[in-house]
């Protein structure tokens, strides 16, 4: 199965709004993956100092972002002053089941 | 918030660099994470990957041959500095990357909290109310006079007032903890409870600045004429706690109330300077 173009995983490091487990998680089974990824501390904080890095990311064609709300990660970009494709996925930590992000990001998901 | 520039760090185990062991590289992607770096993760059997950003690279690998110190990245010139991780934990990457940032130029992610107000576009009016509600300048007006997030920083950590005033719903706080104020999808029922909102300005006498700093001075001038101070402090703590939860307004913000000519003289102003960017 073909890896998605592009993984971009915000750590949401100076709040503690994603569940610790979730992350921790979908950070350990990137990391076990043999797939390339982004990862980045906070994607507030880089869209608060329009991060150039946003907008290269944005640009990027079929990219999924594994983050929290779409509509937040979506008007983050644009006030970083990146608009991002409609093509781009946005998978929610704030309230997805770790199996389900990882469906998302055609990782294996581990069976008990 | 520091504008210093980042190294952006990339955990090389690409063609030319043994893989790093399984714990050492999830350890090491969380130490870099929780320390404020970038990180791309370059998996094996591929190379080395454009990068997003700009600024010197740090690339950190298990390299079979010896690399140069440093080297121009192709494409866009880029300093990229190569450092051999073989045989060291997390820690020892860590402490090579702050020695990296006198020769890169660059400089540790100072730890802030990014809380501030992001716009939803696809509902704000223009309305100008959070401009003139906000009493801290986080907002400003665009060139072709929109309303923008103008001075991100100077937004008081976890006061979301302004995402209560405005009609639209527009205002989100991605790290506030409930919808639809944290992104989450709005519901007709979410639209109603923001208005009512709005409806309690309303209620504390239409101009709600001027009932603010009533209530304000209120308890101040009971605060003075109160012997007993403990009683006094004891007034003022819970008519600012039901401000506060009226509205979630944190008691530093009442305290910095301004008068409402000053928020008048202030929407003005920026109305007519409109564009006058100010660096983040
Ligand atoms: S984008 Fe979402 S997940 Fe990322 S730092 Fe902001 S609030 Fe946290
Ligand atoms: S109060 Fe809401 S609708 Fe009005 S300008 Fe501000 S964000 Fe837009």
């Amino acid at each position: 199965m073909p890896n998605p173009t592009r993984i971009l995983y915000c750590h949401c490091a100076y709040a503690q709004v994603v569940p610790a487990d979730t992350k921790a998680a979908v950070l350990e089974q990137l990391s076990a993956s043999g797939v390339s990824f982004e990862a980045v501390p906070d994607l507030c904080e880089m869209s608060a100092r329009r991060d150039p890095g946003l907008a290269d990311i944005a640009a990027a064609d079929g990219a999924t972002i594994v983050a929290c709300y779409p509509r937040a990660v979506r008007w983050l970009f644009s006030a970083a002053g990146s608009v991002l494709p409609e093509g781009v996925r946005v998978v929610n930590m704030r309230v997805a089941e770790v199996p389900e992000i990882l469906l998302a990001l055609e990782l294996p998901v581990e069976t008990p | 918030m520091s504008n210093a520039r980042a190294l952006r760090i990339v955990l090389y185990e690409g063609l030319g660099s043994r893989p790093l062991d399984a714990p050492v590289r999830l350890a090491a992607l969380r130490q870099l994470l929780e320390s404020g770096y970038g990180v791309t993760r370059v998996a094996t059997g591929t190379g080395m990957a454009a990068l997003p950003g700009e600024g010197p690279i740090a690339v950190l690998g298990r390299f079979e041959q010896a690399q140069p110190g440093v080297a121009e990245s192709h494409g866009d010139g880029r300093p990229v500095f190569f450092c051999n991780v073989e045989g060291l934990e997390p820690d020892g990457m860590l402490r090579g990357l702050e020695e990296l940032h006198a020769r890169a130029n660059t400089a540790p992610r100072a730890k802030w909290k990014p809380w501030f107000p992001v716009i939803d576009f696809s509902r704000c009016t223009n309305c100008m109310q959070c401009l003139t509600f906000c009493l801290f300048d986080v907002y400003g007006v665009s060139k072709d006079k929109k309303i923008e997030v103008r001075n991100p920083t100077n937004c008081k950590t976890d006061c979301p007032a302004c995402s209560r005033v405005c009609p639209e719903v527009a205002i989100l706080f991605p790290k506030y903890k409930g919808g639809p104020i944290n992104g989450d999808e709005i519901r007709d029922e979410d639209l109603h409870r923001e208005k009512m909102k709005v409806d309690i300005s309303a209620l504390l006498g239409g101009d709600i600045y001027a009932a603010l700093r009533q209530r304000s001075a209120d308890a101040q001038a009971r605060f003075s004429r109160e012997r007993d101070e403990k009683r006094a402090l004891d007034e003022r703590r819970k008519c600012l706690t039901k401000l506060q939860q009226d509205l979630g307004i944190p008691p530093e913000v009442l305290a910095a109330l301004p008068s409402l000519d000053q928020i008048q003289a202030k929407t003005a102003r920026a109305m007519a300077d409109g564009g006058g960017e100010e660096p983040l």
